[in-house]
């Protein structure tokens, strides 16, 4: 069987599925599925890649989950019950004052590594849940939100969202999950206990640059094969942590302005790491109008641009946190969606771009799914 | 037999192209037509209302006979020409948003 990529990819109305070949030059759009909904994430499951489960919600009519078994083709409304576990509790507000954990939105669904009836949900008011059944039942994995800071928690501009899920394919009971504005957070017993991984992250702006949370993570990233080492874009600064995110140092570097919100690593080399850069926080759009993807091929500190095929003048949109993906055919493939509705594609780990399409819905995620 | 009329992004995830008639237990009200809708439709659970508190979503109306029974109370009876199914119940996603 010829090899190929499936690029899912959720917008503000609607989600849509590019299908190539190896070649990644030719596509096949199809799509809008849910067309006016707003999809925040879809994603396959690595260990069947016809197991696709996607988040879909509205203002109007609030949060439904789908799951696709035969890869994306057709969908089903799994359970949409998420019910935070046992006292509700209460975070703080932009005013100070306490207010109860309420659900508003899934952003980000991961599923496991070696079972496509298990995958994690990550929400708004920032909570993790799980699913073993194929997504027909959820429940709160509650010691993150009991974690001892939970009270002290403030959303950041966007929601006080869980939006970073990131599995370890060497030791399963661990993961890692981030949460704007709260920080990172490690569990180690598979979601039992929990503790804050945020040592080093040093954010202006906060009464105490340094606190234990408080910190606006945008995304972090991971390579398989080097699940120690963490890439972090944080809302000001690229990070890296060389002990599961125990201690974080800066690697921000040469980069034009380290601000950001997509980070992800290569396929096949681990110290191999793409950001987007993004002019400033008050600033969403890339620096000069000049849509730029930075790669580091030594681990941070040292980036360079690219931008061969990348509109380099009047180009003011914003790529989203969990909107850049890479594939893993030979020769790695990195994908990337704006808010512009563009989704952009290397197929070779970032020398030359190319839109796939120009004229969707705002892009709000995009995942690959590499298919042998 | 009471018919409800559902938005398009209802009917499409109910899959149905029309309006939804449906056989309540007991006296027409805003509870038990949701009910038994929710019953036929899981798929709808959560979408007009919350699924714990039970309380209507902010911008989801009910109207009906020409009124807009939003703020009554979920078990007040529905006007006769809705128990009837004379008159369907709209289920209305409010003009917001973008």
């Amino acid at each position: 069987m010829m090899s190929g990529v499936r690029v899912l990819v959720g917008t503000r109305k609607g989600a849509f599925v590019l299908t190539s070949d190896e070649r990644r030059a030719d596509w096949h759009v199809d799509g809008p599925h849910f067309p006016g909904w707003e999809m925040y994430h879809l994603k396959g499951s690595p260990a069947d890649p016809n197991r696709l489960y996607a988040s879909q919600s509205s203002g109007w009519f609030g949060q439904l989950i789908q799951r696709s078994d035969d890869g994306g083709a057709t969908w089903n409304p799994v359970d949409n019950r998420f019910v935070y576990d046992g006292a509700i509790g209460t975070h703080q507000t932009f005013d100070g004052t306490p207010k109860p954990w309420n659900f508003t939105r899934v952003w980000h669904l991961e599923p496991s590594l070696t079972d496509p009836d298990t995958v994690y949900a990550g929400v708004e008011d920032a909570a993790l849940f799980r699913s073993t059944d194929g997504g027909e039942n959820w429940h709160e994995l509650p010691g993150l939100r009991r974690h001892g800071s939970g009270a002290q928690w403030q959303p950041g501009a966007g929601g006080m969202c869980l939006h970073t899920i990131v599995l370890d394919p060497a030791e399963p009971r661990r993961i890692f999950v981030a949460i704007s504005a709260a920080g990172a957070f490690r569990t180690d017993d598979g979601g039992s206990t929990w503790r804050a991984i945020n040592r080093g992250l040093v954010s202006d702006g906060i009464p105490d640059p340094d606190a234990e949370v408080g910190h606006c993570v945008h995304r972090i990233a991971m390579h398989p094969t080097a699940p120690n080492v963490l890439f972090m874009q944080k809302h000001w600064d690229v990070m890296r942590s060389d002990d599961a995110g125990d201690s974080w140092h800066e690697i921000s570097g040469n980069l034009p302005t380290d601000f950001g919100f997509a980070i992800d690593v290569h396929a096949h080399e681990p110290e191999t790491v793409y950001v987007v850069p993004i002019k400033s926080d008050s600033e969403h759009f890339p620096l000069g109008g000049k849509l730029q993807v930075y790669r580091s091929r030594s681990g941070g500190n040292e980036w360079e641009a690219l931008t061969n095929g990348l509109p380099q003048k009047d180009c003011y949109v914003n790529v989203l946190r969990d909107a850049m993906a890479v594939d893993s055919l030979e020769t790695c493939g990195i994908y990337f969606g704006t808010t512009g509705g563009q989704v952009y594609a290397s197929p070779d780990a970032g020398e030359t771009w190319s839109p796939i399409v120009r004229d969707l819905p705002a892009v709000l995620s995009v995942e690959v799914q590499t298919l042998w | 037999m009471i018919r409800v009329a559902l938005p398009a992004h209802l009917r499409a995830l109910a899959r149905v192209s029309s309006e939804v008639k449906l056989d309540v237990d007991g006296p027409a009200t805003q509870r038990s037509v949701l009910d038994a809708l929710e019953a036929r439709f899981p798929m709808l659970r959560g979408t007009i209302r919350d699924q714990q508190t039970q309380v209507r979503r902010p911008y989801v109306r009910f109207f009906a006979c020409a009124r807009d029974l939003s703020h009554d109370i979920p078990d007040a009876p529905l006007p006769a020409a809705i128990a009837s199914g004379a008159e369907p119940l709209l289920v209305v996603g409010a003009m917001a948003g973008g």
